[in-house]
């Protein structure tokens, strides 16, 4: 067995290489995962990453990866019951306030090793300076009956449930907007810190 | 085949809270972490090979009009998971300083030069043999203000994704004997035993007369073979 290489932070000057829109390299991650005849419910999940002190940190980076509305992911060369040609992943560079969105499609239910159907979620990677590794955690959504039965989270202590469920905001039309902060740690008196996962 | 990702191997990343690199002490959590179990979302990983990279990326000394100032190094290795075996057709980004310690990031406000011919960023998807190859100049060390007369040891940063979302990992590369390593808090948050994992080696075999300075690193990857029993 080799050991694995420890893990670095990304550092406060990653975007020009991995998020580099405002820079020369041509970009191939973006925050939307809309694709051309992509089936599915198109959704916008919005919110801000957010420190100890409760202040956006816009040098963090944001990366999800999720399945298709069948619950299917684009892994390998197989495409497992993926349809069209959606990836699954994207990739965010907060602004300056350290807000963030995604456009993507509301994914299907994902089944576990066992065999037992999981509620909607996306996993959702966050990197940043300060963060000497990356932190995981996953957005279930609101509206979803599923999550009282989902297995995974009702892995997680019960009064920290609802820092992964990604709220639906009132819309005016276009797609369903959901909002999921990613605090990285609760202050004195702020709102509670998310669920982080060991992974 | 499948794989899987033992959960004692992660435990070599550095802690989340390491207070001698200041910036951690407000981006760490304070609740205890929950084990996720390894359903498909995570057991499967994005999937971007050869389509996204175009041939020039993985030189990082041609992609201005002239030639960068500073030492000419080919850094060359191998993707590998935890069993040996080669990750081929997985895409990794690097980025790094110019040989003056200077970043092109528009926060990057150290004192020294940029170099119009370069930018310090590039990509390449590793081969069917798990190879990976760039092309660069050897970036210089900085200073930066986590603590008084603070330098950060020359190093490249390096993305990757490998099988699954388990695998992804972005860590550092660093270059043999570094006086800086010491003082460094991050190359120092990972235990001593596993530290040289992340520096180079410098090799005469893929140095290239004449021309420049060979140094060779290979990245190892969560994720072992799943024999039946361990399924």
């Amino acid at each position: 067995m080799l050991g694995i290489t420890p893990s670095q932070t990304v550092g406060p000057f990653y975007a020009y290489c991995l998020t580099p829109a405002k820079y020369k390299l041509h970009e191939i991650f973006t925050n939307n995962l809309i694709v051309q005849g992509i089936e599915g419910e198109k959704i916008r999940i919005e919110g801000r990453v957010l420190d100890g002190d409760n202040i956006g940190i816009p040098d963090a980076m944001v990366e999800i990866w999720q399945a298709d509305t069948k619950g299917g992911f684009a892994h390998g060369r197989q495409h497992q019951g993926a349809n069209t040609g959606f990836k699954g992943f994207g990739r965010v560079e907060p602004d300056h306030e350290g807000n963030y969105h995604f456009i993507t499609i509301k994914p299907g239910r994902v089944k576990t090793p066992e065999g037992k159907l999981q509620a909607p979620h996306i996993d959702l990677a966050v990197f940043a300076r300060g963060m000497l590794k990356h932190l995981v955690t996953r957005i279930y959504f609101g509206d979803e009956e599923s999550n009282k039965d989902d297995p995974v989270l009702s892995q997680v202590p019960a009064d920290r449930r609802d820092t992964l469920i990604a709220k639906p905001q009132s819309g005016n039309g276009g797609e369903r907007v959901y909002r999921f902060d990613i605090r990285i740690q609760e202050g004195p008196e702020g709102p509670p810190e998310t669920q982080f996962f060991e992974f | 085949m499948t794989m899987h990702f033992p959960r004692e191997s992660a435990k070599v990343h550095p802690p989340s809270l390491f207070p001698y690199y200041t910036s951690t002490v407000k981006r760490a959590p304070k609740r205890p972490l929950v084990i996720l179990p390894h359903t498909e979302t995570e057991l499967t990983g994005p999937a971007y090979g050869h389509e996204v990279v175009q041939p020039a990326d993985s030189d990082l000394t041609t992609q201005h009009e002239g030639t960068p100032i500073g030492q000419r190094i080919i850094v060359s290795g191998r993707v590998l998971d935890e069993d040996g075996r080669r990750v081929p057709n997985t895409l990794i980004e690097i980025w790094q300083a110019n040989a003056a310690g200077r970043y092109v990031h528009i926060n990057d406000q150290h004192d020294a030069p940029l170099d119009p011919n370069f930018s310090g960023a590039g990509r390449v998807v590793t081969d069917d043999q798990g190879r990976y190859r760039f092309i660069t100049i050897k970036p210089g060390a900085y200073s930066w203000q986590n603590h008084e007369n603070a330098w950060r040891p020359a190093h490249i940063h390096f993305s990757l994704f490998g099988p699954s979302f388990l695998s992804r990992l972005v860590t550092q590369m660093y270059f043999p004997d570094d006086p800086l390593f010491d003082y460094d808090p991050m190359f120092t948050s990972v235990e001593p035993k596993a530290r040289q994992r992340m520096v180079s080696r410098f090799s005469l075999d893929t140095t290239i007369p004449e021309w420049g300075l060979g140094f060779e690193w290979d990245i190892v990857l969560r994720g072992t073979n799943a024999t039946p029993m361990e399924q």
